[in-house]
């Protein structure tokens, strides 16, 4: 009987970013002059997608108390990597795929090193990091350009049975085959143990180190993946600098949107995805509210800061000051 | 009773050094299967240094652990664990974020399929919990949003989990009500039954008494006695745990004490469940000290009086007028002109990175500012002043303060309130891991301070210190005032006998 009240603790953060979306969603589609449509459904679920996979990328690293601000950078390397490798006959195009995921864990595996062997504090070391990131991408791609299979591309923004967005599938897809069975593992403990109280961690001998590894791997993984989807939305690679901060100052929003805290340890990839879904459709709301675009970022502003606020509640009762600078 | 009695593991002549501090001098523990072993000694006897050596958490500087024979050397916590010694430790060791089942299934959970089999981990920490006798703990709920003494349960099921040959409870009753204490007490037992060998640190004679097969006494980092429990009495165990010689020099104190009106009062003070209808008077001129063992209380106390605790109950009167004192800026205001000098000078006294003047001055910016600017002269003679007063060793104003040794970065946190001239002086713990002759140089200025007018609480760990400097000593137990002594009736006895709480038998000696 009161198990389901557990349930609702532990997934509270989550359920609350999913509410957010769904009334957010609903107040939009409920305005969207065309309503209900599969293509509406796939447009906005092509624009929340991207920022998905970078939030789970963020949220991973959150999780182990860390911060990742290389994460839009690992995005947009890996897009100007696809844009030359995944081409070609299924083969090669297959192989540019696995190309540019190793690309992604061979980021995650750097920043993991420098933070875990190296004892870098996460925020200086993924500034240096997302700069070389940065750096390798123009290399690659100087100027606007290149290529990705099309029918990979396509199948992959589009529908399945004319109905189901397929962007959206692969997202489910990852979040079922590579989260759920990270966060289940020993290794998905173990880094939520060491974001929870790592001296806790060690002392009950739990292999801090190795899950925090994990963490980082996933994290450059699931970039990754977000890299490859870009491609596939707009068929060529860019090393655009604004937008790769932008994925990772949006990430960070929506990391703290889908309920995971900063502080580490408590909160799920899930949540994150919910909180980029939601960051999104703020856009959407405007958009169908006829409010000019101009009045995006002021309007994502207040929303985040609605939602944040929601979250420092709890401080209001804590009876020891001293509390509120742990 | 098992039927082995020669040791399995034994400690043998095990040294630990922090810095110029001796922790633990040449230390011996055999451990013997199917025994209770009781560690008793003061706050610094060595005890925890020992346990965190065993426990793989420090590496010992001398000294060798043998197991069956065999020689052991421990890298990490997870290497003993896998030895078989398992500890359950005064700083809890649980993750707050995660559930309790998850908690007490965390060295090695149960998997299928590469992932963690919740319905056997379930399984495995109802049956731990159940064995605890803790089973009222629901498995699925957030550490966090436990209760201490529940925690402290899960934190003894988590132990008894990893089915451990040695099991190390240090002062793992501290949080627990009377009813879970029972209830651990008949777990303990059982495992001793068992075969299980079990160290148990406690300041609680009477648990002693009650569980102990045998007992070691520690005292400055040695191990000084091992005998079966029941053939001391109280006052020989604690003259053993004392039995050192005073000898740091402390100032004369008046010979009667000054008649000034009181100074702070509180009545009936509480807060939480850790300050229990605390009432006491300092007066101008005085120095009353705050005694008993560590976390009693006394620490929560200082905090209150400084405004720091939000929804304390009782009354607190400064120089006779109900006050509410609810922020340490209304507690440093004009009018109380209180001050705090903290337990822990690095995070809550000084700020690390900053320059000696600056941290000196921090206090105080509000007298030496114009109109929001701060006064860069009067800043320095105050702190010139300031120096002068607590001889403060300092190659410069501008090095930062971290660059201080212990004593002298204790002498600017003390001299950053004496800038304010402060009527009201709570000090916690304050020569704590500070050298000899600086104390003494607290000493003396505390004393001065009191005949200069100020009040002074004082709170340390020390017995030494509290009879040395104290016109009276109120001892703590369990967040309320246990006895208070005054003058000739401060002793070593009488203080650790009423810390202990164990009534008076210790005072026949």
């Amino acid at each position: 009987m009161r198990e389901w009240r557990f349930w609702l603790a532990e997934q509270r953060g989550t359920l609350m970013a999913v509410g957010i979306f769904a009334t957010m969603f609903l107040i939009y589609i409920s305005n969207h002059p065309a309503g209900l449509t599969a293509n509406v459904v796939q447009t906005a679920a092509n624009k929340g997608v991207l920022l998905a996979f970078v939030a789970m990328a963020q949220a991973l690293i959150v999780i182990t108390a860390g911060i990742d601000l290389s994460v839009g950078m690992t995005l947009v390397l890996t897009n100007c990597l696809a844009s030359w490798i995944v081409v070609g006959a299924p083969l090669p195009t297959a192989l540019g795929v696995a190309g540019v995921l190793l690309t992604g864990l061979a980021c995650g595996a750097l920043n993991g090193l420098l933070v875990i062997v190296g004892r870098l504090q996460p925020i200086v070391a993924t500034i240096a990091t997302g700069a070389i990131f940065f750096g390798i991408a123009l290399l690659l791609r100087p100027f606007p350009g290149g290529s990705v299979n099309e029918d990979l591309a396509d199948a992959l923004t589009g529908k399945i049975f004319g109905v189901v967005p397929a962007s959206l599938v692969a997202l489910g897809a990852v979040i079922l085959f590579v989260w759920i069975p990270f966060r289940r593992s020993a290794l998905g403990r173990a880094a939520y143990a060491a974001g929870s109280s790592e001296a806790a961690a060690y002392m009950s001998g739990v292999p801090i180190r190795r899950g925090k590894f994990a963490a980082y791997l996933f994290s450059g993984l699931f970039a990754a993946m977000g890299g490859l989807f870009l491609t596939f939305f707009t068929y060529t690679g860019e090393a655009a600098y604004a937008s790769g901060n932008a994925y990772t100052l949006f990430a960070i929003a929506s990391v703290v949107l889908g309920g995971v805290s900063l502080y580490g340890g408590r909160g799920s990839a899930i949540g994150a995805v919910f909180g980029a879904l939601a960051f999104r459709t703020i856009g959407d709301l405007l958009f169908v509210f006829d409010f000019e675009p101009l009045w995006q970022p002021l309007f994502q502003g207040v929303v985040l800061l609605l939602a944040v606020s929601l979250g420092a509640l709890a401080l209001v009762q804590v009876k020891n000051r001293l509390e509120w600078f742990r | 009773m098992g039927a082995a009695t020669e040791p399995f593991f034994r400690v043998d002549g095990v040294s630990k050094r922090y810095g110029g501090v001796l922790a633990l001098e040449d230390a011996s523990l055999p451990v013997t299967a199917g025994r209770i072993h009781a560690i008793l000694g003061e706050n610094g006897a060595g005890k925890s240094t020992l346990i965190k050596i065993m426990a793989g958490v420090v590496a010992p500087d001398e000294g060798r652990m043998t197991l069956d024979g065999r020689d052991l050397a421990f890298a990490s916590p997870a290497e003993a664990q896998a030895a078989g010694i398992a500890c359950i430790f005064q700083e809890l060791s649980l993750i707050p974020d995660l559930s309790v089942a998850d908690n007490v299934a965390i060295a090695d959970p149960p998997r299928r399929w590469g992932m963690i089999d919740r319905r056997a981990q379930r399984l495995f920490a109802e049956e731990a919990l159940a064995r605890a006798g803790a089973a009222d703990i629901h498995p699925r709920a957030l550490v966090r949003d436990l209760a201490l003494s529940r925690r402290q349960m899960v934190e003894i099921a988590k132990a008894l989990a990893r089915n451990p040959r040695i099991l190390i409870l240090d002062e793992a009753t501290s949080a627990l009500t009377a009813a879970d204490v029972e209830k651990v007490f008949a777990v303990l037992k059982r495992l001793r039954d068992e075969g299980m060998a079990l160290l148990y640190i406690s300041h609680r004679m009477n648990e002693i008494a009650e569980l102990a097969d045998e007992c070691s006494v520690f005292r400055n980092g040695r191990n000084v006695a091992t005998y079966a429990a029941g053939t001391r009495s109280d006052a020989e165990v604690v003259e053993m745990m004392i039995g050192r010689e005073i000898s740091t020099v402390f100032p004369p104190k008046p010979s009667t004490p000054p008649d000034h009106p009181p100074a702070l009062e509180c009545r009936g003070l509480g807060w939480s469940d850790r300050l229990r209808d605390v009432s006491l008077t300092v007066r101008s001129g005085e120095v009353v000290g705050l005694g008993g063992l560590d976390g009693q209380g006394q620490r929560e106390l200082l905090l209150a009086l400084f405004g720091v605790l939000r929804g304390c109950r009782g009354d607190v009167r400064v120089r006779g007028a109900r006050t509410v004192i609810d922020s340490p800026v209304r507690a440093k205001a004009a009018g109380t002109d209180m001050a705090l000098i903290p337990e822990d000078r690095k995070t809550e006294g000084l700020m690390l990175p900053m320059s000696v003047g600056d941290n000196l001055s921090f206090a105080a910016l509000d007298r030496l500012a114009h109109h929001g600017v701060v006064d860069r002269r009067a800043e320095r003679a105050a702190n010139d002043r300031a120096a002068a007063l607590l001889a403060i060793r300092t190659a410069g104003f501008d090095i930062p303060v971290d660059a201080l040794s212990g004593g002298n970065q204790q002498k600017v946190v003390i001299g950053k309130w004496l800038m304010r001239e402060p009527g009201i002086i709570l000090l916690n713990d304050p020569t704590r891991g500070i050298d000899v002759g600086t104390k003494q140089e607290l000493y003396q200025l505390l004393r001065r301070l009191a005949d200069g007018g100020a009040a002074i609480l004082f709170y340390s760990t020390d017995y030494a210190e509290l009879i040395g400097c104290c016109d009276r000593v109120l001892v703590m137990y369990d967040g309320g005032i246990r006895a208070e002594f005054a003058g000739e009736e401060i002793t070593e006895h009488a203080l650790v006998a009423s810390a202990l709480n164990i009534g008076n038998e210790a005072e026949v000696a």
